[in-house]
C-alpha cells in the first residue's frame, strides 16, 4: 500500500499545508509519495525529500503545470494514480480545485474535508458548517482525500532524506490559460499558518479602521483575519475571510474583534486553542464560543490593549 | 450561447441542524428548505449574461426528489427559461450526481455551464470539477468575475492569498464563490409567471447512469462543545488572562 501527496508550492517553496496533509498520509500508511508538479521546481523537490516519514518524491516540471490548472494537474495525478491506494491533498483551493477532478476521472468518490481518520477506509469530516460531524466509510478501492489542514499536526520538515524521481509525464490539454495572479504581499504569517490571529468584523465599521489590528498585530506576531461580513462590506480583500467558504484556521491564539460570531464564521475558527472576544454587544453569539469576552467598544479597548500587551 | 445551471436543495443557511437521536443522519424534520446560496448566485449570473445580450437560453436543472420542484420554479422566476429535474429518491453523491448531469449534458450541449462551488450540506466542493472530468470542459472554480465575450471567457477567481485570473475555453464550467454578485429578489409577477414556464420530469434511472453510493454513513454527531468561557470586565484583566492563565502571550 502507498500513498500519494500532492504539494502545496509556488514553484520556489513549499507550503506548510502539505506538511499537515503528510501526516494524515502517514496515518493511513507507511510507504508516503510527495508529487511535485509545477515548473522550475526543484528546489520544492529537494524541500519535500526533506520532510520526515517520506520515501520518494516524484518531481513533474512543465510549463503545462506552472500555474496548477486544474485540467492538467488532474490528468497528471489521474494518469499516475495506478500505484497508490490513497491520494491526499490539502484542502487548499488549489486541492479544491483539482482533486474531484481526479477522483471523477478515477471513478471514486471522494472524501472531502477530512478532520479525523478512524482505519483506512473511515473518515470523520465536518458537514453543515462544522454543526455536525460525519464519519463516513469509503467503499471504492482507491481513496482519494482533502484533509483539514487543521486537524492534524505539522510533520517534521527536516529531518527526511527521501529519494527525488524525475518524471516525464507531461499533458497539456490546452482549453485553459493562465492569465495573472494578484498575491498580498505581506510580511506577516499567513493566515493558515499563524500562532495568533487577530480578526475584525462589521464593527470595524470600515476599512481603514482596520489599522487598529495592526499595530497588536505587530506586537504578537499575528496575522489579520475578517469575517464574511468585513470582506462583503469591501474594508478588507477576501483573502482574509475566516469561515465555512474562507479558510479554515486553529491558531493557538483567535482574537475576534468586532465580530458577532455568524454560524458561517464559527466554522471557520472554532478550532482554535484559546478565542478572545471584544464586542460591545453583550448578547453576540461569539461570546459563547470565547474562553474570554470583553464587553466594550473595540474603539477605545484596542488602543488600550496595545499599549499594554 | 446557451447556459445550463445545476442547482440544489438544501436546508435553509439560517437553520442550525442537530443530528437524529440515532445518530443516522441529519434530522431533516420539519427543516425550512431553500436553493443553496451559492447556486442562486450561479443563476443570478446566468441571468445577468443574458440581459446582457450575451446568451439566449438558460436551463436549470437538479438531481433530487420530487419537491425539489420548489427550487427549479424558484430558478424560473429568477430568470431562467425552462427547468430538467432528474427524478430519484436517492440520496446521490457528486459523483453519481455529476454523472447525471454529464447525461443532461449531453442531450442539451450547453456552451457555458454555471454552478454553485458547494452546497451549504455535504460542503463537498466536488460537483463542477467532476463534471469538467467527465465532460473534458475546462473549468474556472471559485468564481467572483465572470467576462464573456463572444467564445472568450475570462474568469477572476478567488484563491489562497488572492485573486487569480483564468482564459478558458467554451465549453466552460464556472463555480460560483460569494463575491460574483448579489442574487436579486423574485418578483411576484415573475414567480406567477415562472408557474407556466416548462419544467421537464426525467426519471433518474432512464439516464442508464450508476449513481449508487460509494461512500457509507456511519454516524452524524455532534462536535465536541467548547467549554463556556468567562467575561473579563477591563483589558488589564484580559491581559493577565492571556498572560497567567491560558499562557499564549508572554
Amino acid at each position: 500500500m502507498t500513498a500519494l501527496v500532492l504539494a502545496e508550492h509556488n514553484n520556489q517553496e513549499l507550503k506548510p499545508v502539505t506538511l499537515n496533509t503528510v501526516t494524515a498520509a502517514l496515518e493511513l500508511d507507511q510507504d508516503v509519495h510527495i508529487l511535485v508538479a509545477g515548473n522550475a521546481c526543484s528546489a520544492v523537490a529537494e524541500e519535500a525529500a526533506k520532510v520526515a516519514g517520506i520515501a520518494k518524491v516524484l518531481l513533474v516540471e512543465s510549463d503545462a503545470y506552472e500555474n496548477f490548472l486544474a485540467e492538467n494537474i488532474a490528468t497528471l495525478v489521474s494518469n499516475i494514480s495506478g500505484d497508490y491506494d490513497f491520494i491526499l491533498a490539502p484542502t487548499s483551493t488549489n486541492g479544491k480545485n483539482v482533486m474531484p477532478r481526479v477522483a471523477a476521472l478515477q471513478d471514486v468518490s471522494q472524501i472531502s474535508d477530512i478532520s479525523a481518520i478512524e482505519s483506512s477506509d473511515t473518515f470523520q469530516r465536518p458537514i453543515y458548517a462544522g454543526n455536525c460531524i460525519a464519519t463516513v466509510k469509503s467503499n471504492d478501492s482507491k481513496k482519494i482525500i482533502t484533509v483539514r489542514n487543521t486537524a492534524f499536526d505539522a510533520a517534521d520538515a527536516a529531518s527526511g532524506s527521501a529519494e527525488i524521481i524525475t518524471l516525464e509525464e507531461i499533458n497539456d490539454a490546452g482549453i485553459s490559460k493562465f492569465v495573472k495572479e494578484e498575491i498580498a504581499e505581506s510580511d506577516r504569517p499567513e493566515l493558515t499558518a499563524a500562532d495568533v490571529i487577530i480578526s475584525g468584523g462589521r464593527g470595524m465599521q470600515n476599512g481603514d479602521n482596520f489599522s487598529i489590528l495592526e499595530g497588536i498585530a505587530d506586537k504578537l506576531g499575528a496575522a489579520i483575519g475578517a469575517s464574511r461580513a468585513a470582506v462583503d462590506s469591501g474594508f478588507v480583500p477576501n483573502d482574509y475571510q475566516v469561515g465555512q467558504t474562507g479558510k479554515i484556521v486553529a491558531p493557538d491564539l483567535y482574537i475576534a474583534v468586532g465580530i458577532s460570531g455568524a454560524i458561517q464564521h464559527l466554522a471557520g475558527m472554532k478550532d482554535s486553542k484559546v478565542i478572545v472576544a471584544i464586542n460591545k454587544d453583550e448578547d453576540a453569539p461569539i461570546f459563547q464560543v470565547a474562553d474570554y469576552g470583553l464587553v466594550a467598544d473595540l474603539f477605545e479597548a484596542m488602543p488600550e490593549l496595545e499599549s499594554k500587551i | 450561447m446557451k447556459i445550463l445551471v445545476p442547482i440544489k436543495r438544501v436546508v435553509d443557511y439560517n437553520v442550525k441542524v442537530r443530528p437524529k437521536s440515532d445518530e443516522s443522519g441529519v434530522d431533516l424534520n420539519n427543516v425550512k428548505m431553500a436553493m443553496n446560496p451559492f447556486c442562486e448566485i450561479a443563476v443570478e449570473e446566468a441571468v445577468r449574461l443574458k440581459e446582457a445580450g450575451k446568451a439566449e437560453e438558460i436551463i436549470a436543472v437538479t438531481i433530487g426528489a420530487s419537491s425539489s420542484q420548489e427550487q427549479l420554479r424558484t430558478a424560473l422566476a429568477l430568470g431562467a427559461d425552462r427547468a430538467i429535474l432528474v427524478e430519484t429518491e436517492v440520496e446521490a453523491e457528486p459523483l453519481g450526481i455529476s454523472k447525471l448531469l454529464k447525461s443532461i449534458v449531453d442531450k442539451e450541449s450547453p456552451d457555458l455551464i454555471i454552478l454553485g462551488k458547494q452546497a451549504i450540506d455535504g460542503d463537498n466542493n466536488q460537483t463542477g470539477q467532476m463534471l469538467g472530468a467527465l465532460t473534458g470542459f475546462s473549468q474556472a472554480t471559485f468564481a467572483s468575475e465572470v467576462n464573456l465575450e463572444g467564445e472568450s471567457l475570462s474568469v477572476t477567481r478567488e484563491i489562497d492569498g488572492g485573486l487569480q485570473t483564468l482564459d478558458i475555453n467554451l465549453p466552460a464550467i464556472v463555480t460560483t464563490d460569494l463575491r460574483l454578485n448579489e442574487p436579486r429578489y423574485a418578483s411576484l409577477p415573475n414567480i406567477m409567471k415562472a408557474k407556466s414556464k416548462p419544467l421537464d420530469i426525467i426519471p433518474a434511472a432512464d439516464l442508464g447512469v450508476d449513481i449508487s453510493p460509494r461512500l457509507e454513513i456511519i454516524k452524524v454527531t455532534l462536535p465536541a462543545e467548547r467549554e463556556a468561557g468567562v467575561i473579563v470586565e477591563t483589558v488589564d484583566e484580559l491581559i493577565d488572562k492571556l498572560k497567567n492563565e491560558a499562557k499564549v502571550i508572554s
